[in-house]
C-alpha cells in the first residue's frame, strides 16, 4: 500500500457520491448514496487488512503542507482504524435504513449523510490539530440538517438543542488549540501526543478540550441534548448519532486528553468518575421510567457511555482497552436498537411503548433479533459489550473499588429498563390490533439487521479481531500514563500465610465405622 | 478429537439449527434433533465419570479458542475435565436428555415446539460451558448463559403477564448476584494476576494472611473475594434474601423447571463453591457466611413448603431448602459430600417435577394440590415415581442396610455438621434436622393431598372447563365425571429412569463421593478437583450413633405428622389455621420478602427515576441551561432592541455616557 494515498480515497468516494446525489433523480440518488457506502466500506476493508499489526504507530500517513503551519495531514492507529471501521461500516445500513422512510428531499438527505461520512472518516484520520477541528466540528452541520429537516414534530427545538450543546464546548476547544500550538510550535498530533506541556496550564487545557468532549459523549449533566436528538432524528440519524457521533468524546479523550495531558488527567479523574458514577445510576433510573422507546435507548446510551470515561480515567490497559470495547460495542448495539425502533415505527408510527405489545407473535424473526440486541446491550458474555464492560469495569476496580461498585450497579438497572422494554414490546398479548398486524422483517431489514448481529456475536466470541490492532497504541498510551497514573484503593498487603485450612481438623483418635454408614 | 467437545458443543448446534429453522423444520424435526444431540452428549457423559470412578481418567484441559487479552488479563475458551466436571456432566446431560424426551409429550399440543426444544438446548450448553470453564471469566460466560436460558423458558408462555414479569425478576434478581461475581471476578484478578482457576487455587494460600482494601475497608484478602463471588453463588442458587425469584419462576413449563429449577442451574453455585473450594478453605469467614446463609435457607424455605398449595411451588421451595443443605455442606467443609447430595438432588428433585408435571398434565393444568385427591390408581406408574422421589427426598433408609438417595447424601451433610464440631456447624447441624423434619413434613402432605383423600376435582376452574359443570351442578359427585388419565410413554420412560437414580443413586456412589475411594478414605475419586479434608471424613463417620439416627428420627417424625394431619385427622391444619393465624399467614406469605423488595427497592426505583426525570432533567438541568440560556440571549435581544430605538438624542446620550466612563477609566 505504499504511496498509495487509501484515506484519501475514502474521503474523496462519500464526497463525490454525495455531490452527485444532488443531480440525480430520487431514486437514483439512494442507488447512487447505497454505492458510495459500499464502496467505502468496500476500501475501509482493504485499509484494514492492510493494516500491519506491530508495525508503525501511523500508518498510511500523507501529508501537505498548505499555510501557516496548517497542513492537510491524514494517517491512522489502531484505535483510528476501528472507529473508522464501525463507520463505514455503519453507513450503508443507514441508507438502508432510510431507503423508503425518507421521502422528501431524497437527493439532499442522501448528500448529507454522505458529507457525514466524509467527516466522520476525516476526523478520525486527521493528524493535523486544526484539521481535526474542521472535521469535528462540520460534522455537527449535516446531523443538524438532518435533524432539523427530516426530523419529527419537534426538530427545531432538538437541533438547536443539539447545536446549542455541542458549539459551546467546541469554543473553548479551539481556544486551548491556539494555545498548544503557540507553545508547542506544531499542529502535528502525533508530536503534541508526545510533547509534554507545563502541568499548570495543563489543567486549564484540559478542561477546556473536557467541555466539548464531555457534550460530545455525552456525560452528565451536558446529556440533555441527547434524548431530544435521539427523538427527533429519522432512524438513520440516530444510528449514526448513537453509532459514531457519541464516539467523537470518547476518541477525544484518548487522542488528546490522556497523552496531552496526563497530569491534568490524573489530578481531574475524580471529576469524570463522580460525574460517572451519577450518569450510570441516573440515567439508568430515569431509561426505567420511559414511555418512548427512543428516550429509553437514548438514555441507556448516556449510561454506557459513562462507563467509557470511567473505563478510560482507569488509567491501566484493561480500563483503556475496555472502553475502546464499549464504544465499538455499543455503536453496533445501539445503532441496532435503534434500527430496531425504526422497523417497528416505519409500520405503525410511534415510539409510544404502550402501543405494541405480543410482537413476539406476528413478527418472531424481529423479536429474535431485538432479543439479540437487548441482551448485547445489557451486556450477555459472548457479545461485543460483555467484553468492553468487563474489561472497563476490571480496570476500573483497579483504579477503585468504589467506583466499581458504583458503575456495576449499571448491569443490574441495564437488565432492569432494557427487560422491561423488550418485555412490554414483545411480550405479552397482542393488545392493539394495528400492532398485531404488522409484518415481520423483510428482506431490506433483514439486510440491515442480520450484519450488525453477526459482528456483535464475532466480537463477543473472538474479540482479538478487534483488540489485536489497537493492542500497541494501548500500550504507548499505557505507558505514557504510568507516571501520573494514581495508586489504586485496593492496597494489597502481604502478611504471613495461615499453615492451616479454614475448616482444620484434628485426626481423630479413634477410627470408628470405616465407611459411609 | 477430544469427546468432550462433541459433549458441549453438540447441544449448541442442535440448539441454533432448531432456533433458526423453527417453523420451516417443523415440530418434528426440531424436537428429534435436539433430543437426539442430548442422548449423544449423555451417552458420551458416561464413560468420562466411570473413568474417574475406575481410575482410568485424568483431568485435563481441552483448549478450543482464544478470547480475550487486555495487557496481562488473558483468558481463552477452554474445557476441562476433572471429576468435579464429570459429575456435572452426567448430571446435566442425563437429566437434560430425559426432560427433552419427556417434553414430546408434555409440550405435545404447544404451538411453539421448536422454539421451546432450542431454548433447552441452548440452556445445556451454556451449563456445560459453566462445569467445564477453566477460568473464572467462562465461567461468568455459562453462568449468564444459563441465566439467559432460565429467562426465556420462564417466559416461554410469554403471554401470560405473570409469565413475563417471572423471567425479568430471575434475571434481575441473578443479576444483584452477578454483581458480586463481577467484583469478586475483579478482586481476584487483581490480587493474583490471572483468571485461570487452576493457577488461583494454587496461588491462593500464600495470600492467607494479607489484607486488601475494599470500600475504604480493610479486610483479609481471602475473605472479602471469597464473600464476593458467593454472592454470586447466591443469586443463581437462590439463598436466603437472593431466593424471591426462584418460586416465581415456577411460571416456566414444568419440564423447564425440573431441568433448570432443580437439577442443574440453581446448583451452580453449590459447583461454584466446590470447584473453588480450595480458595474458600482460605477464607474462614467467608465459609461461615456460606455455612449460616447455607443453614437458614434450608429452614426458612421449608418453612415456607409447608404451608403452599401449589404442588410446584411447593417443590420450588423444597429446592431452595435442598439447596441450603449442600451451601452448608460445603461450607463446614464437606466439599464431596454437597456434591453427593447435588448428585442424588438432581435426579429425585427432577423426578419429582416430572411427576408433579405428569399430575399437572393429568388433572388438566390444575396445580392447586386443593384440588387434587385420590389420584393413586388413576394415575399409577405417576404415583409409584413421586412415591421412589419422596422416599428419596425425605430420606427413608435404615442404617447399614438399604437407603434411598437422599438417605446417604442428606444423612451425610448432618453427620459432617455435627462432626465439623464449631458452634456455628451445630447450628447448621440443628437447622438441618428441623429442616428434615419439615422436608418430610411437607413432602408427605404433598403425597397425601395428591394422591390419597376424596376426589377434590370438581373445585377446579380447569377441570370444570373440562367437564362443562359447576360444583353445585356435580353434586355429590366430587370428581365431576372428570376421568384423569395417565401420561404418554414418553413422559413415562423418564420418569422410570429418574426412579432408579431416586432409588440406587445414594446407595451406588457413597463412597466415591463422600470417601473419595472404595477402599478407604482417601479422595481418590476427587483428585485435586476439590479440596478433600480427610480428617472431617474420618470424623463423619465417627460421629455418635444418635446423630446418625437424627434424620431418620425426624423423617419418621415428619410422616408422623403429615399422616395426623392430612389422613388421620383432616380438620387438624384449619383448627392450626385458626390458632396461629398470625404464624400461618406470615409463612404463608413466605415471610412477606416479596413485599419487602417491592416496598424497598421496586417502587423507590421507578419513584426515583420519576424524580430525577422531570425535576433533575426538565427541571433544572433543562430549565437553566439551554433553555435558560436561550431565555437570557432573548431578553438581552429585547432589551437591546429597545436600544436601537433610532432617535438621535439616545444615541447621542449613550456615546456621552461611554465618553465619561471612557475618560474616567483613564484618569483614575
Amino acid at each position: 500500500m505504499d504511496g498509495f494515498p487509501i484515506l484519501s480515497i475514502m474521503l474523496l468516494v462519500p464526497l463525490l457520491a454525495g455531490i452527485g446525489c444532488f443531480f440525480v433523480g430520487t431514486n437514483a440518488s439512494r442507488w447512487l448514496a447505497l454505492a458510495g457506502t459500499l464502496a467505502t466500506f468496500a476500501l475501509g476493508v482493504i485499509l484494514w487488512a492492510n493494516y500491519e499489526i506491530g508495525g508503525s504507530q501511523w500508518q498510511f500517513t500523507e501529508r501537505a503542507e498548505l499555510f501557516a503551519g496548517f497542513s492537510y495531514a491524514l494517517g491512522i492507529d489502531g484505535i483510528a482504524l476501528m472507529l473508522i471501521m464501525l463507520s463505514v461500516f455503519l453507513m450503508p445500513i443507514c441508507i438502508l435504513a432510510s431507503w423508503s422512510a425518507i421521502q422528501k428531499r431524497v437527493g439532499e438527505y442522501m448528500a448529507a449523510f454522505l458529507f457525514m461520512e466524509v467527516l466522520m472518516i476525516g476526523v478520525f484520520a486527521a493528524q493535523d490539530l486544526f484539521l481535526f477541528y474542521i472535521f469535528f466540528e462540520a460534522g455537527l452541520i449535516p446531523m443538524y440538517l438532518i435533524i432539523g429537516v427530516w426530523g419529527g414534530d419537534n426538530r427545531i427545538y432538538a437541533s438547536y438543542k443539539f447545536f446549542l450543546y455541542t458549539l459551546l464546548g467546541s469554543v473553548l476547544m479551539l481556544i486551548a488549540m491556539f494555545w498548544m500550538v503557540a507553545q508547542a510550535g506544531t499542529a502535528d498530533i502525533p508530536t503534541l501526543m508526545q510533547y509534554d506541556f507545563p502541568v499548570g496550564p495543563q489543567f486549564w487545557l484540559f478542561l477546556a478540550f473536557f467541555a466539548s468532549f464531555a457534550v460530545k459523549m455525552p456525560m452528565w449533566p451536558v446529556h440533555t441534548w441527547l434524548p431530544d436528538a435521539h427523538v427527533q432524528a429519522p432512524t438513520a440519524g440516530s444510528v449514526i448519532l448513537a453509532g459514531v457521533l457519541l464516539k467523537l468524546g470518547g476518541y477525544g479523550f484518548i487522542r488528546f486528553s490522556l497523552p496531552m495531558f496526563p497530569d491534568a488527567s490524573a489530578q481531574l479523574a475524580w471529576l469524570v468518575f463522580a460525574l460517572s458514577m451519577v450518569a450510570v445510576v441516573y440515567t439508568s433510573l430515569v431509561a426505567l421510567v420511559q414511555h418512548d422507546m427512543k428516550k429509553l435507548i437514548a438514555y441507556s446510551s448516556v449510561a454506557h457511555m459513562a462507563l467509557v470515561t470511567a473505563g478510560l480515567f482507569a488509567f491501566n490497559v484493561q480500563g483503556l482497552e475496555g472502553a475502546m470495547m464499549i464504544m465499538l460495542g455499543h455503536g453496533l448495539v445501539s445503532g441496532a436498537l435503534f434500527l430496531c425502533v425504526g422497523v417497528i415505527y416505519d409500520r405503525l408510527h410511534t415510539r409510544e411503548i404502550d402501543r405494541y405489545g405480543g410482537l413476539s407473535i406476528n413478527m418472531p424473526y424481529y423479536a429474535l433479533f431485538f432479543m439479540l440486541f437487548t441482551m448485547a446491550s445489557v451486556g450477555l458474555p459472548g457479545t461485543s459489550n460483555f467484553i468492553g464492560e468487563f474489561l472497563a469495569l476490571a480496570g476500573i476496580y483497579q483504579a477503585s473499588t468504589w467506583v466499581a461498585l458504583i458503575c456495576t450497579t449499571g448491569i443490574i438497572l441495564g437488565a432492569a429498563y432494557m427487560l422491561y422494554l423488550y418485555r412490554r414490546v414483545a411480550f405479552g398479548d397482542q393488545k392493539n390490533a394495528d400492532a398485531a398486524a404488522m409484518l415481520d422483517l423483510d428482506k431490506r431489514e433483514w439486510a440491515m439487521l442480520a450484519p450488525i448481529a453477526a459482528v456483535v456475536l464475532w466480537m463477543g466470541v473472538y474479540p482479538e479481531s478487534f483488540l489485536a490492532p489497537m493492542r500497541a497504541d494501548i500500550a504507548t498510551l499505557d505507558a505514557r500514563l504510568a507516571s501520573a497514573a494514581p495508586d489504586g484503593d485496593s492496597q494489597l498487603q502481604a502478611g504471613a500465610p495461615r499453615d492451616t485450612i479454614a475448616n482444620a481438623m484434628a485426626r481423630p483418635e479413634h477410627e470408628e465405622g470405616e465407611g459411609a454408614h | 478429537m477430544h469427546p468432550i467437545l462433541i459433549i458441549v458443543f453438540l447441544p449448541l448446534v442442535a440448539a441454533i439449527i432448531a432456533g433458526l429453522g423453527n417453523r420451516m423444520l417443523g415440530n418434528l424435526a426440531a424436537k428429534s434433533l435436539t433430543t437426539g444431540a442430548l442422548f449423544v452428549s449423555a451417552i458420551l457423559s458416561w464413560p468420562i465419570f466411570l473413568g474417574f470412578l475406575g481410575g482410568t481418567e485424568t483431568a485435563e484441559v481441552v483448549p478450543v479458542l482464544k478470547w480475550v487479552q487486555s495487557g496481562s488479563m488473558t483468558f481463552d475458551w477452554a474445557l476441562r475435565v476433572d471429576a468435579l466436571t464429570a459429575v456435572m456432566l452426567v448430571v446435566i446431560n442425563s437429566v437434560s436428555a430425559l426432560v427433552h424426551l419427556y417434553s414430546w409429550g408434555y409440550m405435545e399440543e404447544d404451538p411453539d415446539q421448536p422454539r421451546f426444544f432450542a431454548y433447552l438446548s441452548l440452556f445445556t450448553f451454556a451449563m456445560l460451558m459453566l462445569v467445564t470453564a477453566d477460568n473464572l471469566v467462562q465461567m461468568f460466560f455459562g453462568w449468564e448463559g444459563v441465566g439467559l436460558a432460565s429467562y426465556l423458558l420462564i417466559g416461554f408462555w410469554f403471554k401470560k403477564p405473570s409469565a413475563g414479569a417471572a423471567a425479568i425478576k430471575a434475571f434481575v434478581v441473578n443479576r444483584v448476584g452477578d454483581l458480586g461475581f463481577m467484583l469478586g471476578i475483579f478482586g481476584t484478578y487483581l490480587v493474583f494476576q490471572t483468571t485461570s482457576i487452576t493457577e488461583i487455587l494454587e496461588a491462593a494460600p500464600a495470600m492467607s494472611g494479607s489484607t486488601i482494601g475494599f470500600l475504604g475497608m480493610r479486610l483479609y484478602t481471602m475473605d472479602i473475594l471469597c464473600i464476593l463471588l458467593f454472592i454470586g453463588a447466591m443469586g443463581k442458587s437462590a439463598q436466603l434474601f437472593l431466593h424471591t425469584w426462584l418460586p416465581d419462576a415456577m411460571e416456566g413449563p414444568t419440564p423447564v423447571s425440573a431441568l433448570i429449577h432443580a437439577a442443574t442451574m440453581v446448583t451452580a453455585g453449590v459447583f461454584m463453591v466446590c470447584r473453588l473450594s480450595p480458595m474458600f478453605e482460605t477464607a474462614p469467614t467467608a465459609l461461615m457466611i456460606v455455612t449460616f446463609i447455607g443453614a437458614a435457607t434450608c429452614f426458612f424455605a421449608a418453612t415456607i413448603g409447608t404451608t403452599q398449595w401449589d404442588i410446584k411451588r411447593v417443590i420450588a421451595y423444597s429446592t431452595c431448602s435442598q439447596l441450603g443443605y449442600m451451601f452448608f455442606a460445603a461450607g463446614v467443609g464437606a466439599y464431596g459430600v454437597a456434591m453427593f447430595h447435588l448428585f442424588t438432588h438432581a435426579f429425585f428433585k427432577a423426578l419429582l417435577f416430572l411427576g408433579a408435571g405428569s399430575v399437572i398434565h393429568a388433572m388438566h393444568h390444575e396445580q392447586d394440590m386443593r384440588y387434587y385427591g385420590d389420584l393413586r390408581k388413576k394415575i399409577p406408574i405417576t404415583f409409584w415415581a413421586m412415591m421412589a422421589g419422596t422416599l428419596a427426598i425425605t430420606g427413608v433408609g435404615i442404617l447399614g442396610v438399604f437407603g434411598f438417595a437422599g438417605f446417604y447424601s442428606k444423612d451425610a451433610i448432618l453427620e459432617a455438621a455435627w462432626a465439623r464440631g464449631t458452634g456455628l456447624s451445630q447450628f447448621a447441624f440443628w437447622m438441618g434436622a428441623v429442616a428434615a423434619l419439615l422436608t418430610s413434613f411437607y413432602s408427605w402432605r404433598l403425597m397425601f393431598l395428591t394422591f390419597w383423600g376424596k376426589p377434590r376435582w370438581i373445585e377446579s376452574e380447569h377441570i370444570q372447563h373440562s367437564v362443562h359443570k359447576t360444583p353445585a351442578e356435580a353434586g355429590e359427585d366430587t370428581t365431576g365425571g372428570y376421568h384423569p388419565h395417565e401420561s404418554p410413554v414418553s413422559m413415562l420412560v423418564p420418569l422410570g429412569l429418574l426412579t432408579l437414580g431416586a432409588v440406587f443413586a445414594g446407595f451406588v456412589y457413597k463412597y466415591p463421593f463422600i470417601d473419595g475411594s472404595a477402599e478407604a478414605v482417601n479422595g481418590a475419586f476427587w483428585g485435586a478437583s476439590i479440596y478433600f479434608n480427610e480428617n472431617l471424613m474420618h470424623a463423619l463417620h465417627a460421629v455418635p450413633l444418635w446423630v446418625k439416627l437424627t434424620a431418620t428420627f425426624v423423617m419418621i417424625t415428619g410422616f408422623i405428622g403429615a399422616y395426623v394431619a392430612y389422613i388421620a385427622k383432616p380438620d387438624i391444619p384449619a383448627k392450626f389455621v385458626a390458632s396461629f393465624g398470625w404464624l400461618h399467614k406470615f409463612v404463608y406469605n413466605k415471610w412477606y420478602f416479596d413485599e419487602l423488595y417491592d416496598a424497598i427497592f421496586v417502587k423507590p426505583a421507578f419513584w426515583i427515576g420519576r424524580q430525577f426525570w422531570k425535576l433533575g432533567d426538565i427541571g433544572t438541568i433543562d430549565r437553566f441551561g439551554p433553555n435558560g440560556i436561550a431565555w437570557v440571549v432573548d431578553r438581552s435581544s429585547q432589551a437591546a432592541k429597545t436600544i436601537q430605538s433610532g432617535y438621535l438624542y439616545t444615541y447621542a446620550l449613550i456615546m456621552l455616557l461611554g465618553l465619561v466612563a471612557a475618560v474616567t477609566w483613564v484618569l483614575f
